[in-house]
Formats: C-alpha cells, sequence, structure tokens
C-alpha cells in the first residue's frame, strides 16, 4: 500500500490518521499497461449482448490512458478526515466528517461492489452540511463512510469469515469506538446486505436503517426466480416489473457474480490488466452499464468519466481487485430474501436499480417500514449517481427517528 | 496473424499451404508482459477451493517468463503439412498427415477448450504409423486435425451462428474436400460435441465416431443433478459419475456460465498472460492438479512445455475471446444424449469430468461399438495419455474398418 498510517495510540482499538499518496511511478506504470493493451476483436453482434462492447471499453481505456488524472480524487479523498482502525484483526479504513451542528443524527454509510468509499463522497456535505443544501439544521448527519473489509484502503483478510454478517458486527464495533450511542445506518448493493446485517443484529444504539437495494423479494417471487419459470399469478404492474427485471438478472446477469462467488482466485486477469478490470467492473448490470458507455459516449448524467475512474483507478492503486471478488464467495446469505429485520426500515426505491422494489414488498419484508418512496430518476449507484435525490430520501427516511 | 499463408489456387475452395513463424519481437513482448504481472495476495485457504492457487500460477509465470521456448513447438508445428481452406465463409485450419499405408482409414480428430490442434500432435505417428507404436499396418490412419472456429489458425468468426452442428457440417465439408469417401471423427470436450453431432448430420462416408467425453447422461439423471440427489438404483459407477457431474456442475461451471453468457467482457484474459494461464488452468479440477503437480516438478500425463505450447499459441493468435465464444455459440445442454444412431465407439478415462459407465452408453448409443474404462488419464486423453487414446482409437474403430 502506497499510503500513509501514522500510529496514534499505542493499544489497538487506536483510531490513526490516514492519508492517500500513491507515488507518480504507480501511476506512469498503469498509464503505460492502459496504452498497451492488447485487444481482442469486436463482438460479433451490434449490442452489448455479449458483454462490454469493444468501442465502449476503447473509449474508457483512451481516457484513462490520456487525459485522466488521478490527483483530484486523491485531493477530494485527503480533504476529508481519513482513518485506520483495526477491528476483529483486521484495518478497517473510513472516512468521519462531522457536522457543525450540535444535534446531528449519527450515520454510517456502506458502499458495495464494484465500488470503494469514492462512491459516497458526493453525499457528504449534503448530509454533514445540510444548510448549504437545501436542507435545514435539524436535517444534519455526522457521517461515517468505511471501507468494506478487502476494499480500497481497508485491510485484505488473509484467512476466509469476513462475511457481510462480520462486517456489520465490525460497523457497530466502529460505531461505538466513535463514541455513538444513537446512529443509524445506510447501503445499496453489499452495503445494503450489511446494513440489513446490522438491522438484524439490532443492537441497541442502532435506531433504523436505510436502504437502497432491499432484500425484500416475496419467498413465492424468490420460487420462481430460482425456478426460472413465469411470474405468480396476481402481481400488479409494479410487482410484474420488479419481477421481469430479477429474472433478466437471473438469467443474463449472473455469471459473472457466480464466478466470484465460485473461483475468485482464477480472476488473476483482472488484477493484471487495467482493462480487464474495467470491463468486469462495468458488468455488473445492464442499465449502469449503458449509463456508463454513454458517460464516455460524451452524455454525461448520473455518472462522469472521472467517477468511474475514480473508482477504478482507486481499486486497481490499492490491488483490490480480487480481495473485493472475495466477499461473493464469503456470502452465504441468498440474494434479494428477506432478513427479518425488525427495527425500522426506510426505503428508496430506484427506477433503474436492478429491480425498483414495489412498496407492498417493502412492507411484507420490514414490518416496522418507516419511509418508502419511488425515485424518477437514478440506479444501482445512487449515491453516486444522484447524490442530491438520495441525500433528500436519507433525511426524509430517518426523520422520524430524530426524537 | 503473423504464420505465412501461401495461395495455392484462385478458387473459394483451394486448399492452402500454411506454415507458422511468429516474429522474436512478438515472444518478447509476451515475456515482458509474464514477466511484468501484478498479482493479488494469497487466496485465504490451503486449497484449490478459491480456484487457481498463487503458488501455482507463480510457478507458472516464473518458467514461462524465463526458461520456456516457444520455438520447439513451432518447430513442431511445421514439420507436419498445414494448411488452410475456407469453408462456409471462414478460414479453417488443418493438419493433414496421411499414412505411408496404402488402406489406412481417414480419421478426423478435433481439440476443445481449453485447447488447439497442440493437444493432439502426439496422437499423430501412432495414428499414422503403427507400426512403429505396437501396431500393424491394418491400425492406419490418414489423420486431419482442424482448428475449431476462432482458435488457433482459424478464422475468427465475425457473426454469431459458428456452433457445433456448423462446425460438424464444415467438417464433412473438409472430409470431402479431401476426397475421402469412407472416414471415422474422434473428439473430446468440445471436440466430442462436434464429433457426436457429425454423427446427427451421419453423411454417409461418416462409418462411426469415438468420443472420450459422451454426451450420454440419462434423463433421469440430468434431471437429478439440480438436486443433488442421485437417483434411486444407480450401480456403484453410476453413482461415481453422478457425483463428479455434480461437483463440477457446483463448483466448476462458473467460467463456462461467464464465456456462455458475455465472452467479451473478458479483455482482461487477451491483455494479461497470466490471468489467460489462471482460466485455462481452471477448467477443471484434477486437470488443475494435474498441471499443478507439472509445476511443481512431479511430470506424468502433461509437461510443463505442454501447458504452455497451448497457453502461448493462444496467446499469438489473440483467441482467447473468439475461443471462448464458442460457449456463448453453444445450445446444446451439456452431457445429453444427442440421438446418435451411427455407430459410436466410446473410452471412459477415470479423471474426465465424469467416467462414462458402460451402462449410459448402452442407452445413449444404439450401435456401441467399443467401450473400454480406462486405469488412467483424465479430460485431455490425446494430450496426457496419447499411447493409450491413439490403442483405443485403433480398438474402437477396429470393427469398421472391414465394411
Amino acid at each position: 500500500m502506497n499510503a500513509v498510517s501514522q500510529p496514534a495510540g499505542s493499544d489497538k482499538d487506536a483510531i490513526r490518521p490516514f492519508h492517500v499518496n500513491f507515488p507518480e511511478a504507480r501511476l506512469a506504470d498503469l498509464r503505460k499497461r492502459i496504452n498497451a493493451t492488447v485487444w481482442p476483436e469486436k463482438e460479433p453482434v451490434a449490442d452489448a449482448s455479449q458483454g462490454v462492447q469493444l468501442a465502449t471499453i476503447q473509449l474508457l481505456a483512451r481516457y484513462w490512458g490520456t487525459e485522466y488524472d488521478w490527483r483530484p480524487c486523491e485531493a477530494r479523498l485527503n480533504a476529508v478526515p481519513n482513518f485506520i482502525t483495526e477491528i476483529d484483526g483486521l484495518d478497517i479504513h473510513f472516512i468521519h466528517v462531522r457536522s457543525k451542528h450540535e444535534d446531528a443524527l449519527p450515520l454510517i454509510v456502506t458502499h458495495g461492489w464494484p465500488g470503494s468509499v469514492i462512491e459516497q463522497l458526493k453525499l457528504i456535505d449534503p448530509l454533514t452540511n445540510p444548510t448549504a443544501h437545501g436542507g435545514s439544521a435539524a436535517d444534519a448527519f455526522h457521517v461515517v463512510i468505511p471501507s468494506m473489509a478487502g476494499y480500497g484502503f481497508s485491510g485484505k483478510p488473509t484467512t476466509t469469515g469476513w462475511d457481510t454478517t462480520r462486517m456489520a458486527r465490525a460497523w457497530t464495533v466502529l460505531m461505538q469506538r466513535l463514541g455513538y450511542t444513537r446512529y443509524v445506518a445506510q447501503g445499496g448493493d453489499w452495503g445494503a446486505f450489511i446494513t440489513e446485517q446490522m438491522g438484524v443484529l439490532a443492537p441497541p444504539e442502532l435506531l433504523g436503517i436505510h436502504i437502497n437495494l432491499p432484500s425484500a423479494a416475496p419467498p413465492e417471487i424468490l420460487k420462481a426466480l430460482g425456478a426460472g419459470s413465469g411470474p405468480p399469478s396476481g402481481l400488479s404492474a409494479e410487482e410484474s416489473k420488479a419481477f421481469e427485471r430479477l429474472a433478466y438478472l437471473f438469467t443474463q446477469g449472473l455469471p459473472l457474480f457466480s464466478m466470484m462467488a465460485n473461483h475468485p482466485q482464477a480472476l488473476y486477469a483482472i488484477a493484471d490488466s487495467p482493462v480487464g478490470l474495467a470491463a468486469w467492473f462495468l458488468e455488473h448490470d445492464v442499465r449502469s452499464y449503458e449509463l456508463i458507455a454513454r458517460a464516455f459516449n460524451g452524455q454525461c448524467e448520473g455518472l462522469s468519466r472521472d467517477d468511474v475512474l475514480d473508482n477504478l483507478t482507486l481499486t486497481w492503486l490499492t490491488n483490490t481487485a480480487i480481495s473485493s471478488a472475495r466477499l461473493y464467495r464469503e456470502n452465504k446469505l441468498p440474494f434479494f430474501a428477506p432478513m427479518g429485520v425488525t427495527i425500522p426500515v426506510a426505503v428508496s426505491a430506484f427506477p433503474d436499480e436492478v429491480y425498483q422494489c414495489p412498496r407492498n414488498w417493502a412492507e411484507q419484508a420490514y414490518p416496522k417500514l418507516i419511509h418508502y418512496n419511488r425515485l424518477e430518476q437514478g440506479g444501482h449507484f445512487a449515491a453516486w449517481e444522484q447524490p442530491k435525490l438520495l441525500s433528500e430520501e436519507v433525511r426524509a427516511g430517518f426523520r422520524s427517528l430524530r426524537a | 496473424m503473423n504464420a505465412v499463408p501461401k495461395q495455392m489456387g484462385s478458387d473459394s475452395t483451394a486448399i492452402r499451404n500454411f506454415s507458422v513463424s511468429f516474429p522474436d519481437a512478438k515472444l518478447a513482448d509476451l515475456r515482458r508482459r509474464v514477466n511484468a504481472t501484478l498479482w493479488p495476495d494469497k487466496e485465504t485457504v490451503d486449497d484449490a477451493s478459491e480456484g487457481v492457487q498463487l503458488a501455482v500460477i507463480q510457478q507458472v509465470a516464473q518458467y514461462w517468463g524465463t526458461e520456456y521456448d516457444w520455438r520447439p513447438c513451432e518447430a513442431r508445428l511445421n514439420a507436419l503439412p498445414n494448411f488452410i481452406t475456407e469453408i462456409d465463409g471462414l478460414d479453417i485450419h488443418f493438419i493433414h498427415v496421411r499414412s505411408k499405408h496404402e488402406n489406412a482409414l481417414p480419421l478426423i480428430v478435433t481439440h476443445g477448450w481449453p485447447g488447439s490442434v497442440v493437444e493432439q500432435l502426439k496422437i499423430i505417428d501412432p495414428l499414422t504409423n503403427p507400426t512403429a507404436h505396437g501396431g500393424s499396418a491394418a491400425d492406419a490412419f490418414d489423420v486431419v486435425i482442424p482448428s475449431i472456429p476462432g482458435y488457433g489458425f482459424s478464422g475468427k468468426p465475425t457473426a454469431p451462428g459458428w456452433d457445433c452442428p456448423r462446425t460438424a457440417r464444415a467438417w464433412n465439408v473438409l472430409m470431402k474436400r479431401l476426397g475421402y469417401t469412407r472416414y471415422v471423427a474422434q473428439g473430446g470436450d468440445w471436440g466430442s460435441l462436434i464429433t457426436e453431432q457429425m454423427g446427427v448430420l451421419a453423411p454417409p462416408e461418416l462409418l462411426g465416431i469415438h468420443t472420450n467425453l459422451p454426451f450420454a447422461v440419462p434423463a433421469e439423471v440430468l434431471q437429478a443433478l439440480g438436486s443433488g440427489t442421485p437417483p434411486a438404483g444407480l450401480s456403484a459407477d453410476e453413482r461415481r459419475a453422478f457425483e463428479r457431474i455434480v461437483f463440477f456442475l457446483t463448483h466448476g461451471l462458473s467460467y463456462a456460465q461467464q464465456m456462455a453468457n458475455h465472452p467479451q467482457t473478458l479483455y482482461g484474459i487477451v491483455d494479461s498472460p497470466v490471468g489467460l494461464a489462471a482460466w485455462f488452468l481452471d477448467h477443471d479440477l484434477l486437470s488443475y492438479e494435474l498441471i499443478a503437480r507439472a509445476f511443481a516438478g512431479q511430470r506424468e500425463g502433461l509437461s510443463r512445455d505442454d501447458v504452455l505450447d497451448n497457453i502461448t499459441l493462444t496467446w499469438l493468435t489473440n483467441t482467447a475471446i473468439s475461443g471462448a465464444r464458442f460457449y456463448r455459440e453453444n445450445k446444446l445442454p451439456f452431457f445429453a444424449p444427442m440421438g446418435v444412431k451411427i455407430p459410436v465407439a466410446v473410452s471412459a478415462f477415470p479423471d474426465e469430468i465424469y467416467q462414462a459407465p458402460r451402462s449410459w452408453m448402452e442407452r445413449a448409443y444404439p450401435k456401441l461399438i467399443h467401450y473400454n474404462k480406462l486405469d488412467r488419464g483424465g479430460h485431455f486423453a490425446a494430450w496426457e495419455q496419447p499411447q493409450a487414446l491413439a490403442e483405443e482409437i485403433r480398438a474402437g474403430f477396429r470393427s469398421l474398418r472391414a465394411s
């Protein structure tokens, strides 16, 4: 690791300040590798049905190998307070920004795959400094943004066992260590898994959770998906659409995850090839892929070219392509199945998410559903794509818990 | 492509001489890339359950980047008559060795994935020149060894459609073009699917086929694979075969699912030699272990050079993705009988993905003319056990020679 951590205490619960500084030689080596990429032929189809299209990944590589500059991202990271502390034997990196507002509600926000704390950077100011972003002082949060085990600047587990449940326990330790006795949690993707697992653990300090990828598909839906059969009868229009999106994911979108869940250690190619890593990340889901492809074609919507490459470059520089893929192998929880969260839950359903969770599914899955909203815009990377909308959702979602 | 085709005729059915000659610069570039590999951390387990172990792939890379020499393989290829001819709009490369024995039986042998004609080189002399290898002149074959579309020196399809049935039709055209009016066919892996599809087409010239990975699993067994619970009444052989297939489907198939779904996303295996090597080594557990032992100094069926000749050929021809695409083209279910009614010979190797029980073969092939359970050998029978496979091919087709 090329970042500098300074021990600020001697005991293993110490919280050490951290900042990011990769040497110029590493950046030059990355550019050199990108520009020396060996390319395959174009896909034999005119769409994305065979995966990430050659023209798209070549646009990405051209920008990455020439104009793209990592340093502004590094500066943005270093402009917020970063720390590392050891929890359960592993170094956990986190960003911790306290609001100037005294009664701010502490909030831990967790990223997903293929991601890093970069997904959350745009949320920090709207949440900690709401008065500058159309909110009131009563909406303020103190924000903690950890890097998951094996991701970014956190340590890489050297043994098995760091699944979402263990991370959920570690996050409750982290919040305790930071002195927070009342807090809330938020996440999407793996971040939603970890957040819901925190909800299952339900430590008394945790008032409630907010998620933008709920594990809330009813059993009959999961059964139909597993069997590859058609939708159960009697679905509403919203439910039918959600079912179709999930069915699409189950038939066309799972091999990537199956590979990481089965043999992450066979993926040497994504640790050794920057473009190979980029393509693997772009494949996450078809809507995100299309969004990113449009960004590299000059149509910037939720994500910019720099957003995408900041996250990829961070993964490359920290050499976490395989250590992060391993979370799929560690995970033993079924995708989308309710986990039994009985504490208060707020849900935001974005239209381009892998499925837009219908209200009645959320009501069935969460006995204490304190907030539900269907958004008109945004997808899988809500914090990254729609930081304003998501921060408004987080404010609204947790408002009833601030007494 | 760095090989030199020489036009021998002007019409599209011309058979052109071909020889292999990659420039030194490509070999030096490959070595440089191998030696500049960026490595992930070691797997978090002490076995191969997470995929290709770091120590194994580093041994591969160390030998590949230093001692390994491609030129002897190139010389072995060029010592044989190589040709290219256009069939169905695509250049098809093949090796064609005629026996000195007058009544030799023409035989077309097809390789699989992750393979190339390199898999078959060791069986050429035993088959064409049997008297030098413990056989009699009556056992001689004229041997044709094509490269599958998208593999090695064959052309890369630029449109979908080059699946096993189309390749089977092309092989029939090839044998006719070579003037053969009576011939047999052999294969394992994709080579077996293609060979069995030739058996389904059953052109009058095709006397019979030999397979070492038969698609012959009974319907009730295929149906039970999903549950993992064997149907009642299986014999010991059948039960072992069932368990091996279940293991493969649950732990060993992810790479195939990725290639069947989104081959184009695998830019990393085109750009990273070590990434390609690991992807190939991940084919099946027993082959992986065999190859791992070879690189650990314990030489059995495959040598280090065998393994690297095949990977280097794939690298130099840039066929990692075009080869993977064959999985996407395939629409035939794995292991399900195809309905071959012409004579079939089967050799069942113990370390194959499953060792085919005789009872299943008798049900799948109404004209089973040969069945043998071998004591040794695995998925790459021609490559690992050329002497045993050559003897099996002789024995398997012996009854068809008189007709």
